[in-house]
């Protein structure tokens, strides 16, 4: 088929963009740094705080969560490779060059998302699992094994939240066209809520279903107390179904505003 | 395939704005065609519109008879440049090549091929936010000619360029249509075009205002007169005008006759016994042809009265 052909040639060239950049590096190396150095300071200091915790919070700790906190303030570096392999084309002006290579813009955006979407997969899959060793070993007597029940499934889906919401954030660059607004926009939705809206009864309500807090519930293993702060009304399954679908509204979104627009 | 371009009742509107306005003209294979028109004329929307990147508000292109985005491999069909400094800042010279090649299925050889021809093969491996506005314009034209393409565009080629790049990229693009190709190359200077182009679309305002050879532009278009220096330009005017010859006072004081040949003006000073210091056929440069044609001289005169 000349069409497969045409549309592996245009992946293989969105390839050669994401390792020509040194930016690719620097923001993937630090994700993985921040993420691993976060995750095992916050075991630490768990393990050592955790005998003076009241019963409650004892009951609802969750080690894996626990371990992961530094994965939420890693993935704003992958969002921001994210962001870039469409804003930086923007900003750039190499728009124009790209759609000139390849005019067809569901091939060009298709190859753009399957490149990015497969190196952030292969990129988490280290960043998830370095990150879940280190801070379990670093809770000690808290620290739980992949093998322990829901453990495997909370991992899988730190997997699935982080490579989701690098697909997310190019379909909203690709609407805003613009990297500043883009992580304007980005970054206070993914600390925000998990930092403070979330947890505030009224406003959770609506702000659950937001794409960072169902990849919280995905990266748990205890199903916390009704009455608990970080409740939420879904399990882990309704929270993937929640995150594929805002990261396929956002790429449609993406794709729609591409097709729409003059560069 | 044999590389014509027709563009068919082709308009842009922004808003209110028109940009382009219901254009339609042939490019033919084989001759360097100039696209002129004065800045903000609509020459990059149409280019821009040629290529399939702006949307046309009416109308279409045709490349072969098929539209930009129809066509496979595209940059082995056209070959285009537009912005030069619209690459990528971080990334090397050859591998801001490297991935438009991929995706059209073009050999890597190429690259460096194009890269020696445009005399950047000595900084390939430098990045691309350090190449001066000359250098960044010489990889824009070996990305336009990277697929070796029978069809291509460039917009303002020699903007930026040092009189020796603008000698190199004039010699080319005569050679690429020596070759049998289409070359069509926006200017916002008639000048540049009288010395490249053999064929000219001239627009202003977004609308088409000829579509000629330059020869027969010039001779459309460009008026002579006779100019005369003399210390009694007063009295020259006075016996011009007695044998019916209209006569303007160009900017440095001396006269410009029109509908008269020197030889003329020489017999009639000598029999009224006038004194000149010179007298001698001028050309309007084309320059002024062309403004004249896009309606630009009067503002230009204007500004320029005292």
């Amino acid at each position: 088929m000349r069409d497969a052909a045409r549309v592996r040639a245009a992946f293989a060239a969105e390839w050669i963009k994401i390792r020509t950049v040194r930016s690719t590096l620097w923001t993937l190396l630090l994700s993985l740094v921040v993420s691993v150095g976060l995750g095992i300071l916050v075991g630490h200091s768990m393990s050592a705080s955790f005998a003076g915790m009241d019963r409650e919070r004892q009951e609802n700790f969750d080690p894996v969560e626990a371990g992961f906190l530094g994965l939420t303030v890693g993935q704003i570096a992958l969002v921001v490779f994210g962001v870039l392999q469409i804003g930086a084309e923007y900003t750039s002006g190499t728009i124009r060059g790209s759609l000139l290579a390849v005019p067809r813009r569901g091939v060009f955006y298709g190859a753009k998302v399957a490149a990015t979407m497969l190196t952030a997969l292969v990129f988490s899959l280290f960043t998830v699992y370095i990150t879940f060793f280190a801070a379990q070993w670093a809770l000690g007597p808290q620290g739980v094994s992949l093998g322990d029940p829901g453990v495997l499934r909370a991992t899988l889906g730190a997997w699935a939240y982080l490579t989701l919401m690098c697909a997310f954030s190019i379909g909203v660059a690709a609407m805003l066209r613009s990297t500043a607004l883009t992580l304007g926009i980005m970054i206070p939705l993914l600390f925000l809520n998990s930092q403070g809206l979330g947890n505030v009864p009224k406003i959770r309500t609506v702000a659950q279903f937001l794409p960072d807090q169902a990849g919280a519930v995905m990266m748990r293993v205890v199903t916390v107390d009704e009455s608990f702060i970080t409740h939420r009304d879904f399990g882990p399954g309704t929270a993937l179904v929640i995150l594929l679908a805002w990261t396929a509204a956002a790429l449609v979104g993406g794709l729609m505003a591409l097709r729409r627009r003059d560069p | 395939m044999s590389g014509v371009i027709e563009v068919r009742d082709l308009s842009k509107k922004y808003g209110t704005t028109t940009a382009v306005d219901r254009l339609s003209f042939t490019v033919r294979p084989g001759q360097v065609t100039g696209f002129l028109g004065p800045n903000g004329a609509g020459k990059s929307t149409t280019m821009r519109m040629m290529l399939d990147l702006d949307r046309p508000t009416t109308g279409h292109v045709l490349i072969d008879g098929e539209r930009y985005r129809r066509l496979s491999d595209p940059l082995r069909r056209v070959g285009a440049l537009l912005e030069a400094r619209a690459v990528h800042g971080g990334r090397s010279v050859y591998d801001t090549l490297r991935w438009p090649a991929r995706s059209n299925r073009i050999p890597e050889a190429r690259v460096r091929e194009v890269l020696e021809l445009v005399g950047l093969a000595g900084v390939a491996h430098q990045r691309a936010k350090g190449l001066s506005l000359g250098m960044a314009q010489r990889l824009g034209i070996a990305a336009a000619l990277l697929g070796d393409p029978p069809v291509l565009l460039f917009d303002e080629p020699v903007n930026g360029l040092d009189p020796e790049g603008i000698l190199w990229i004039r010699n080319l693009m005569k050679d690429l249509a020596a070759e049998g190709r289409t070359v069509f190359v926006s200017s916002h200077l008639m000048s540049e075009m009288a010395l490249t182009a053999e064929h000219l679309i001239v627009i202003g305002r977004g609308r088409l205002l000829a579509d000629t050879t330059v020869a027969a532009f010039i001779e459309a278009n460009s008026r002579s007169c006779v100019l005369i220096r003399t210390p009694e330009p007063d009295r020259m005017r006075a016996a011009l005008a007695g044998v019916g010859v209209r006569v303007e006072r160009a900017a440095d004081g001396a006269l410009e006759a029109y509908g008269t040949r020197a030889a003329a003006v020489g017999e009639l000073a000598a029999a009224q016994g006038l004194t000149v210091h010179e007298v001698s056929t001028r050309q309007a440069s084309l320059e002024e042809a062309f403004m004249r044609l896009t309606g630009e001289a009067a503002e230009h005169r204007a500004g320029g009265a005292r």
